[in-house]
């Protein structure tokens, strides 16, 4: 088995902001996402990300968030153990993030002995 | 007679495995066969005495006396004594030694030493598949035999993993004490995995003998128990085992027929359940419930939406959201499974499913699940899945239940 990682791409919030009941009906979705992944033996960790943040850029320019202004921001990111890209890519179907506006994106992640 | 004849075996589960523990904490590990001797010498003592004499009034503090005097007299004797136990109290003078050592019975030595103990049979340098078998011999006063007939091994095996596990301790000369505390903090995880597997080996073993299982269940309570009352070892988690195991264990005279065979959680009576041990279970969650979400604070919080015998959309989203998180911690097929069937309670069986399928497992449970998740969708398929699971199931009491799902489907 391999490790892929499920990159989880918000789309900007912008003035939509959901409701308490929203929040928790999605909440619910994401639990039983992961909940779905790891009944498979598939998952290994993973985060989410504040939306806060800072960026350096060459030339020590700096940037504050939030992104609201960025097109798309990293909300969050699973590590997976999969067979192939393939049998990796299958665990994105489904994913609570789709119905909003965002995307999911697989990359196989590099082992030291590779 | 018949007195003796209970009183006997009763005694022997429940103070052997103390005057060992607190015999071989002064002794030093290497000495446990002297010890274990010391006790069973006690013990044939006990039989002939009582048998002939009749019961003394206080069978315990009985038991404890002589086991002391023989204690003594070996210390005597031996040669441990005088390169060993004198060397730490070289300030007395000789003769009167073997008089003075304390051998301290009181009920605080007994339960020091018997969680100093704990640690030392769950030493690093133990693998983990002994130390439930050292465990249950030296803690819990065990035979090969008992733990043989717990474990459906034979004698044979056990006695040798029992030998070469003791051998270990022995030749690496592991102290019986308590850990520091960091160290603590290290080892305890090792001590509760014990625990948790001894309990499980109770609950859930293919053993017909319904009378080891619970005791083996019991003994496990009382040495979680034993952690709870100690500063350093009363963590949320040891919290969260014990409550784990107490809201099982109130299942315990609901879930076995008279003769042995399993009752179904949803065809249990529920006045069976002791409602004393859900109490008990309730008071431990709570001190669990401070920090470090760990596996057994979601295995415990499953167990008590269990003690709720009806179903409502309550129970099975917590039980659904508890499971998604179980097996993100950490993977088991059980889990897994029963995490899908939560689903199915939730959502509905169309949406557990294709769920079901995705599990990738072929064990005789998973087709089970598959059956009941079909059962009224595809009664054809169902049965088709129920008769799978039969092909595939080893155990007799569950392929008891298999055979009846199988029955109602071909009725349909």
């Amino acid at each position: 088995m391999k490790e892929f990682v499920l990159l989880f791409q918000n789309a900007p919030a912008g003035d939509n902001k959901p409701s308490p009941e929203q929040m928790q009906a999605m909440m619910k979705e994401w639990d039983n996402y992961m909940g779905s992944i790891a009944a498979q033996g598939k998952y290994v960790s993973g985060s989410r990300l504040g939306g806060e943040g800072k960026t350096l850029k060459p030339g020590n320019v700096v940037t504050d968030g939030p992104y609201a202004e960025i097109k798309e921001i990293l909300g969050g990111f699973i590590i997976v153990k999969a067979d192939s890209l393939n049998d990796a890519f299958e665990l994105a179907y489904g994913c609570p993030i789709l119905t909003v506006g965002g995307y999911v994106e697989v990359r196989p992640v590099i082992g030291t002995n590779e | 007679m018949h007195q003796e004849n209970e009183l006997i075996p009763h005694l022997f589960r429940t103070e052997y495995a103390k005057i060992v523990a607190v015999l071989c904490k002064l002794l030093g590990i290497e000495h446990m066969q002297l010890a274990e001797d010391v006790v069973s010498d006690t013990f044939l003592l006990a039989a002939e005495t009582w048998g002939m004499k009749g019961l003394p009034q206080n069978p315990v503090a009985w038991l404890y006396t002589v086991a002391k005097n023989k204690a003594r007299d070996v210390l005597k004797r031996n040669a441990i004594f005088s390169n060993k136990i004198v060397a730490t109290l070289k300030h007395s003078g000789s003769e009167q030694i073997a008089e003075d050592i304390d051998i301290d019975l009181s009920e605080q030595n007994i339960a020091d030493s018997q969680l100093q103990m704990m640690f030392t049979v769950c030493h690093p340098c133990i693998p983990a598949e002994s130390r439930i078998g050292l465990a249950l011999n030296i803690l819990c006063g065990f035979s090969a035999d008992e733990i043989a007939d717990a474990f459906l091994t034979n004698r044979e095996v056990i006695y040798k993993r029992l030998q070469r596990a003791k051998e270990k301790l022995y030749a690496q000369n592991i102290k019986i004490e308590m850990p520091g505390v960091q160290q603590v903090a290290e080892r305890l995880g090792d001590v509760l995995t014990t625990l948790y597997l001894l309990f499980n080996e109770g609950y859930y073993s293919a053993s017909q003998n319904t009378v080891t299982r619970k005791d083996l269940c019991l003994e496990a309570m009382r040495l979680s128990q034993l952690l709870t009352r100690n500063r350093y070892t009363n963590t949320p988690e040891v919290n969260a085992l014990l409550a784990l195991m107490c809201f099982h264990a109130s299942r315990f005279d609901a879930r076995t027929d008279a003769t042995g065979a399993t009752i179904l959680y949803d065809e249990q009576d529920e006045h069976l359940w002791n409602n004393e041990l859900i109490e008990q279970g309730k008071y431990f969650l709570s001190n669990a419930d401070t920090q470090g979400l760990g596996k057994y604070y979601f295995e415990a919080n499953i167990a008590y939406w269990h003690t709720h015998k009806a179903d409502s959309i309550e129970k099975w989203e917590n039980v659904l959201h508890l499971y998604n998180r179980l097996l993100q911690l950490e993977y088991s097929p059980v889990a897994a499974l029963n995490r899908t069937y939560a689903l199915s309670k939730v959502y509905g069986k169309q949406v557990a499913i294709p769920e079901a399928e995705k599990l990738g497992l072929r064990t005789h449970l998973y087709y089970v699940l598959l059956g009941y998740l079909f059962s009224d969708i595809d009664n054809t398929v169902a049965l088709a899945h129920m008769q799978m699971a039969l092909s595939l199931c080893r155990s007799e009491n569950d392929k008891a239940s298999i055979k009846k799902n199988i029955e109602r489907l071909s009725s349909k």
